[in-house]
Formats: structure tokens, sequence, C-alpha cells
């Protein structure tokens, strides 16, 4: 076989305009609350305003009279109907908490969909959703998931147990001779509380079954069409292929769309009861309520140091609140939260405990670096520790971070750390700050009575899961008769620019002018199985699907013009959307009369050459995780007075190997960072002690504005993966490294106090009452 | 309930219908007039994804019922580019300083910095937040929309 080398990478790199951006700035997106299909009618649901409850009776006759409605659905209509229901990632045989429909008996927390009332207008639906009754006899709820473990009300009753699952390494007094004998000893308590991914378009779809074909055609917002017809097509018993799902432009998602929840079950289940297509799309109470929760949780995390600060071993017991439906099942999420504790750092004795509970609460669903407590509670120790030794935390950190000659590292768990960049990430994120000088100015500040602060955290996280589900991509790239191009992959975007990157490899591979591109994506139809963005996958594996697809394209491209142009297949080009001869460019033929031959005259192409122009593959990945990692740096004003922070600057060092867009990586950076900044200093999904939610409007529930977000820096460290291109993931670390840094400057700013902060979020009034002597406990803690 | 018969000029052109008193400007866009760039994000007033202009001025349509629009001129982000196209100089910015991901929060954004940028041409960083604060964006960290309010501010020379 002839091989043509590949095309030089004149987009990849570049801060290329995105294409998703003329429709989405001109209100020409199409959100699935933007699709009107004839005869459709809108769901609404009643759900429970209890925690815990036995449903003693349901009328919903009132509400079936209402001239509108259409139907009115309960478990005994729905239920029946689920022949399976599990996720393609958990697997058939994967333990999972039993998931109605519709709740069945019994309401397991507030915002528990009970009742589904089907009507020709949302307003309608809403009007009717207020005249079913439902009669309720309250049952103790389990609230508190420090309790729950212990508490004698379940959850679940079939489980028997509030404990989800505890999985761990060895026991946890493994290393207690360790301890006893090192230098110094740090443990500490650290709490996270709920907070929640908040996209800001929330879940949403549209079923529209045929009546006379009994095709389904779903609209979702999702991350992943594929899964989302799988998933139907177990449900309801119905072929993969009577299914089609798509999606069109996602408001946002951030995990909380990766599967499919009871709600859309219940649209799925209802759909082809109808006879018409179903819309239904959540509003913001219901998106706060019940749409999921993610962090709460809390672990003691526990290190030994010799007298040089060197970590000698490092423990973390650790438990999360699952709430009543987690979905996916949460045991394995949780132990990575063990396993990837000992982080970026030289620790070769660590073990850990997870254990997860159910409360009656919102399930927990998948959030941006879903086990980021691991950074969290190791950094906020770190500092902690380097308090307590007595020595600065970035020289704590320096004297244990992986250096150069440490890498490939075997992490205690046996992953094999490589293509990684801790201590490069940090010295530069340090430099890009002027560590020295800010302590100076801290120390100027102090004098003159301000509270200056600033915290690092360093992480590294697993991109671009390599196996079963998550472990290919596949990509067609069609070469239109016209010499037009469209590239072919699921994508699953829901902003994060995977069209314009796609378009960008798929130009680079081709040697096609970037307008020649275009793509299609996120249609079971018309798109290959792939898992959607899930995981920080979608750049690498996306990048391996393009590339090998166009490698068997350029072979054609190559053969085709070596043969119209009378040359040697190995001196053709690509560039320009042309294929030219090796040294005289000049002579050359266009993408579009090869594809005119191709397609319209294929007596022209060489002897035995297949006519057309198009190929497809399937990429699969050679490892089992892509390791990135990164550094962060915050300063802040803490006002000792009010409890007020006030971000400075923020730096992230990051090396996600070379970038395919800058601005892309930049933005998902951005975007993480900031929502960390919100789960340390402004968000919390509360529930009061009878369980019910606090925070189910945006007045309440404090997202990060304008005025408080710091102007992020960036600096890039590049060290290419071992996989195609070099990518590596970039869309969860900021999320994961944002809050310990942020909680780290704050502690910094108020160490002149001698406080301890432990517990999240840093609201004013929890910051005021830790430098409240008469609210603090004895040893400075926050309790 | 009472049907009542308003007339609203959207984006230049005049829009008629019979509604009912509680529809919101919002749902009259999306609904009536098929202008579904205006997005709803929270229906309580918080999150300003469904600014558009009345007479010129920022207003949320979740909270303004159509009918008190009656008679007024309502500009959508379907409104604000040019004839042919051309992206408004807000549009443009947002585009050239990646200020936007999945675009939900972007019509909002766009109405709330067009109207600002109109009545303080040469504003300061902290005027522009301020100004923006009553948008809310969860996937961009605001990094690229401040930028592209800066972008797009014409400065005092031409205010
Ligand atoms: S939808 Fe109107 S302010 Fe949020
Ligand atoms: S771009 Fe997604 S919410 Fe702003």
């Amino acid at each position: 076989m002839t091989t043509t080398s590949p095309t030089a990478a004149r987009y990849a790199g570049s801060r290329v305009h995105r294409v998703e951006d003329a429709r989405l700035l001109t209100g020409r997106g199409t959100y699935v609350d933007d699709i009107e299909l004839p005869r459709m009618v809108h769901a609404c649901f009643v759900r429970s305003p209890m925690a815990r409850a036995t449903i003693v009776s349901i009328d919903a006759s009132a509400a079936a009279a209402l001239p509108g409605v259409v139907a009115v659905f309960t478990a005994a209509d729905l239920n029946g109907g689920v022949k399976e229901q599990w996720h393609t990632s958990s697997g058939e045989e994967g333990p999972e908490t039993p998931r109605p429909p519709l709740a069945e008996g019994e309401v397991r927390f507030v915002g528990d969909p009970v009742v589904l009332v089907v009507a020709g207008s949302r307003y309608i639906a809403e009007d009717a959703a207020e005249l079913v009754e439902i009669d309720y006899e309250p049952l103790t709820p389990v609230v508190d998931y420090t309790q729950a473990a212990e508490a004698t009300e379940l959850v679940h009753t079939s489980h028997g147990s509030n404990i989800i699952g505890d999985l761990g390494a060895f026991p946890l007094s493994t290393f207690d001779d360790v301890f006893d004998s090192a230098a110094h000893v740090v443990s500490e308590t650290i709490y996270q509380q709920g907070y929640a991914p908040v996209p800001m378009e929330g879940r949403g779809l549209i079923v529209d079954h045929s009546a006379t074909t009994g095709d389904l055609t779903i609209y979702s917002a999702t991350q992943s069409p594929h899964e989302v017809r799988m998933f139907c097509a177990r449900l309801l018993g119905l072929p993969e292929h009577r299914i089609r799902v798509v999606m069109r432009d996602t408001g946002g998602s951030f995990g909380q769309k990766v599967m499919v929840q009871r709600d859309e079950m219940c649209l799925m289940l209802a759909g082809p009861k109808l006879g018409v297509p179903v819309k239904w799309v959540e509003d913001r109470q219901e998106n706060l309520l019940s749409a999921g929760m993610s962090r709460r949780e809390h672990g003691v995390a526990r290190m030994a140091f010799d007298d040089d600060g060197v970590i000698q071993a490092a423990t973390i017991d650790f438990v999360q609140d699952c709430g009543a439906y987690p979905t996916p099942w949460p045991v394995m999420t949780a132990a990575a939260v063990g396993v990837f504790f000992p982080g970026p750092y030289r620790v070769s004795k660590a073990t850990f405990q997870a254990r997860t509970v159910y409360t009656n609460t919102v399930g927990r669903t998948a959030y941006r670096g879903p086990w980021q407590f691991e950074s969290l509670a190791r950094e906020v120790l770190l500092d902690i520790a380097a308090r307590r030794i007595g020595i600065d935390p970035a020289e704590l950190r320096r004297r244990n971070l992986l250096r150069k000659e440490d890498i490939p590292y075997a992490s205690p768990y046996g992953m094999t750390y490589e293509q990684i960049s801790p201590m490069e990430t940090f010295e530069q994120a340090l430099s890009m700050l002027d560590y020295d000088a800010f302590r100076v100015e801290q120390a100027q500040a102090r004098a003159a009575g301000r509270y200056l602060g600033v915290g690092i955290s360093n992480y590294v996280e697993p991109s671009t899961p390599g196996y079963g589900y998550y472990g290919t991509e596949a990509a067609t790239i069609r070469v239109e008769p016209s010499g037009k191009v469209n590239v072919h992959v699921v994508g699953g975007s829901c902003g994060n620019s995977i069209e314009t990157t796609v378009i960008q490899l798929t130009a680079d591979a081709l040697g096609l002018n970037i307008d020649d591109v275009a793509t299609v994506q996120g249609d079971t139809a018309v798109t290959s199985f792939g898992a959607g963005t899930a995981g920080s996958r979608s750049g690498s594996m996306t990048a391996g699907a393009v590339g090998q697809t166009a490698t068997i394209l350029r072979e054609k491209l190559a053969a085709i013009a070596a043969h119209l142009l009378e040359a040697a297949v190995g001196d053709i080009e690509l560039t320009d959307s042309r294929a030219t001869v090796r040294g005289t460019p000049t002579v050359g033929i266009t993408m579009a009369e090869m594809a005119k031959v191709a397609y319209f005259e294929p007596q022209k192409l060489p002897p035995g050459m297949t006519a057309g122009l198009e190929a497809s593959s399937r990429y699969t990945a050679t490892d089992t995780s892509i390791f990135v990692n990164a550094t962060h740096v915050c300063t802040c004003e803490v006002d000792p007075v009010t409890g007020r922070v006030d971000l400075l600057r923020y730096i992230v060092s990051e090396d996600c190997g070379p970038m395919i867009n800058p601005n892309v990586v930049e933005g998902q950076i951005a975007g993480g960072v900031v929502q960390g900044i919100g789960g340390a200093l402004y968000e919390e999904l509360a529930y009061d002690e009878d369980g019910n939610p606090v925070t189910t409007t945006f007045a309440d529930y404090l997202l990060p504005t304008s005025t408080e977000v710091p102007i992020i820096e960036y600096g890039h460290i590049e060290t290419p993966s071992p996989g195609p291109g070099g990518y590596k993931g970039v869309g969860e670390g900021g999320a994961i490294g944002a809050p310990p840094a942020v909680v780290n400057a704050v502690a910094d700013a108020l160490s002149p106090f001698g406080v301890t902060i432990t517990r999240l979020p840093l609201s004013p009034a929890r910051l005021v009452g830790l430098l409240d002597p008469s609210t603090r406990a004895a040893d400075g803690s926050d309790q | 309930m009472t049907e009542i018969a308003i007339k609203i000029t959207v984006n230049g052109r005049p829009q008629e219908a019979v509604v009912e008193p509680r529809l919101t400007l919002a749902d009259f866009l999306r609904e009536n007039c098929r202008l579904t760039g205006t997005h709803l994000a929270c229906e309580h007033g918080v999150c300003g994804a469904c600014t558009v202009l009345v007479d010129g001025a920022a207003v949320r349509s979740c909270l303004m019922f159509a009918v008190q629009a009656a008679d007024r001129e309502v500009t959508t982000v379907e409104g604000i580019a040019a004839p042919d196209g051309t992206l408004s100089p807000v549009q443009a910015a947002f585009r050239d300083c990646h200020g936007l991901q999945c675009g939900f929060c972007t019509p909002g954004f766009i109405m709330s910095l067009t109207a600002l940028l109109r009545d303080n041409p040469d504003p300061t960083d902290e005027d522009i937040r301020v100004g923006l604060s009553g948008n809310l964006c969860r996937c961009t960290g605001y990094q690229g929309i401040l930028a592209a309010a800066r972008q797009a501010a014409p400065g005092p020379a031409e205010a």
C-alpha cells in the first residue's frame, strides 16, 4: 500500500471562529423547546411535596376533566410498560437503584414525579396539574446523609440498608505504623455541600410516536443521542433501529444530561400511548428540585509527613450522599475519589474507604469532575498541613510533586501516570503570579489591616476513558459530488464546540479549505454509534475517528489524483482543497473535479477503484485513560468584618497536550473554573431538616455572576498524550481545580486568625461565624 | 378566560394576536411569533436569558405579559443583525471573543449589552460587569463575554 503523508496542520492549533456561532448569535439555534411538531401536546409533572410519604390515593378526575387535557398518567398507567432499564455504561448486569418511572406507593424526595399530565398547551397542563389531588401519609425521611447508615428508616426498603455500597482498598488502619511514627500527622474532616450542574437550559425531550409505522422519533436535550436511543429501545422493548434520536442545540449539561432519568422515561412510555408528539421541558424549579444533585460529601483526609514535609502515607475515609435515585450507580465513582486522592504527588502508601448512601433527597447525577472531592480534600489538607508544620504551602507541594524524573510513576493503586507535567504547571503558575512578590504584598497588606491570601491546587485526572461503551468513536467523511465535504460524527455538544473542532481536524487531514467542510452531528439516523460527550473524551476520540477515516480517504484521493495527473501517488499533496504534484504546485486538480470523476465519470478512476468518495471508520482508543494535569493559583482579599471574598487573580496552568482550538480549550477551563468558584463560595443545593429543598429558584441558588468572577489567566504546558494528535481531555479540569484553590486562598488570607476551614461553601455568614470567637470551636476549626 | 386582541411591533413588523392576559411576552414571541431566539432559563426574572428590548429598554420578557407590550416596539435577538445578515457589533464581538459556548444565555446577553452600550458607549470594566450582572451564563465563566463587551464598546470618540 502506498501511504500519503498527512497534510500540514493549518487549522488545528489556531483560534478558528466557531461554526456554531452564526446560528446561535442570531437566535436561530434549535434547542428542544424551539421544536414545534404538528399536533404536539405538552406534559407537566405533579411532584411530591414531601420528602418521604406513602401515596394513599390519587384523584385526577378534575384534572382529566379540564378542557384541553389529553391524558393523565399515574404509575399504574406507565410503569408496567418498562421492559428493561439500564444504561449502557453500567451494563445489563450492573447493580442499579430500582427506578420506577412515576413514584409507586412511596415518594422518596421532594420533587419525586407522581403524576404526568398531558394537555394541549403547557399552560393548560400546569392548570390541570394543580387540580390533581394526592393524599399522602407522611413518613420520617432520611435527610442527613451523615446519619443515613445508622438510620432505622430506609429510603429503599427493598435494599435493606441505606448504604448503597462500601468500596475500598486496604483497611484504613493498614499504615497505622507509618502514622504512629511520623514527624507530623494531619487529619481533617472536610465537607463539601451539595451543588449541581445547573445548565441554563433544563432537561427536555419530545417523543414523537408514529401510529402508522410504530417508529419513534425523540428530540432530546442530551449529551449522548445514541445512549438515549439504546436506553429507550430497551425500556420499551423496541428494536433499536425503529428509534431515531435527534439532538440539535443543547443548552449546557455538564454531566446532568448524560443519562436518561425517570422523568424522561415517563415521556418515552407515554409517547406511544398518546398517538401525537409530546413535549416536556422542565422549568428552573423542576431543574433545581428534581434534575439531580452533585457533590454533598465529606471525607476524613489524613496524611503523615516526615520532618522535611515529605508525605509518608495518605488515607481518606469518604462518605457521599447519593439521594434517593442516583443515576447512574454511584459506587464506582465514589471509589474514584479514593483512587485519585494521592494526586500528582509521590505517595507510595495510601488507602481509602468510600461509602455511598441513600437519602430522601434528589438523586446524584454526574457533574463535571464527578470525583473532584479527591482534589478538594487533598489540596485543602496540604495547606492545613503546611500551616501546622510551618512550611510555605508552595514549598510543601514542591517537595512532594511528581518531577520529570519520577515519570512514568506508578500510583499506589497501580495506574501509571505518563505524559504529565505536574511540576512544570506548578512552577509556571507560580511564576505567572510571581509568588514571592505576592507574599511581600500580602505582608504589607496585613500590616495595613487587609487580608490577602493565595491558594494553590494541583491535580491529575483521567480523561478519555478508553474502554467498553466509551472505547471507540466513529466518523464518516463524505466528499459530496460538488467536492464539498461533510464529516459525520455523533458529537453530543452541549456547548463544547465540537462542530468547529471536528471541521478543523477534517480540513487539516484532507488539506481542505475550512469553508469547504461542514459537519453533521447529533442524529442517530445519520451518525454511527458513539458515546457522546462525557469523561472529557470528545477531543481525543473524535480526533482519532476523524484521523483514521481521513487516512482512508486521503489514500483514495491521492490515487485518483495520481491517476488523473499521471503522477506518482507518493508525489501527490493535498492542500487548499486541491491535489497537486510535489514540486510543481501549478499542476493540480481540485476536489470538485475529483468528486465529479468519482461520482459521475467512474470509468476515469484508476482501474478497479470503487466509485464515490466517502469513508467510514471506527477508532479504538489505545489507552484506558489519558491523564491530564493542571495547577490553579488564586489570590483573594477577605473582609473579616463582612466575610466578603473578592477574588483578585486566577491563574490556570494546564497541560492538555497540543490544543485543537485554544479558544475552546480556554473556554472550557474558564467555564469549569467559574463553576468551581461557585461551589466554593456561593452555590448550595440545600434542604431543611425535614427534607424540603430551600433553593429552588435562582434567587436562592446563587450562581456566580459577571460581578464576582476574576479574569482568568492561562498558562499552557504541552506534553503530548499517547493518543491521537497528542490531545488530552480538558472539559472537566476547571471544576476540579478551582474549589481547593479558592478555599486555600481564603484560608491563607485568614491564617492570622488561626482558623481552619473545612466546610463549604465559604459564604460570608460562615466566614464571619468562623472569625467570631464566641461561635468558634475551641480548636479553631470549622464546625 | 377573556382573551384580548393586541398588536405589537416585533423587529419592525406588526404582529396581531388574540391572547390570554396571562400569556407572557416571552411565550408570545416564542409561540405566536415563532421567534425562538428568546430563551427561558428561569421564568422568574433572575437569569436574563429572556431579555428583549421594549421601546428600546431591556426587559425580561418572562416577567412581562404580552398584553403589557401592546402597541409597543419589541426587538429580539433575531432583529439586530443588519438586513443583509451582517452581525451587529455586539454579535460579532461575541463571535470574536468566544463569548458563547452552548448559546442558551447568549440572546439575553446580546440584548442586555446592546442596550447597555447604546446608553453608555464608553463603559468602564466595572460598568460592564454591573450592567451584565442580571444575566447568568453557566458555560463561559463570563470571560469571553466581558472581552466581547470591551470589544463592542464604541468608546468615547463615537459617543
Ligand atoms: S427567563 Fe426571564 S429572567 Fe430568566
Ligand atoms: S453559553 Fe451556555 S449558558 Fe452561556
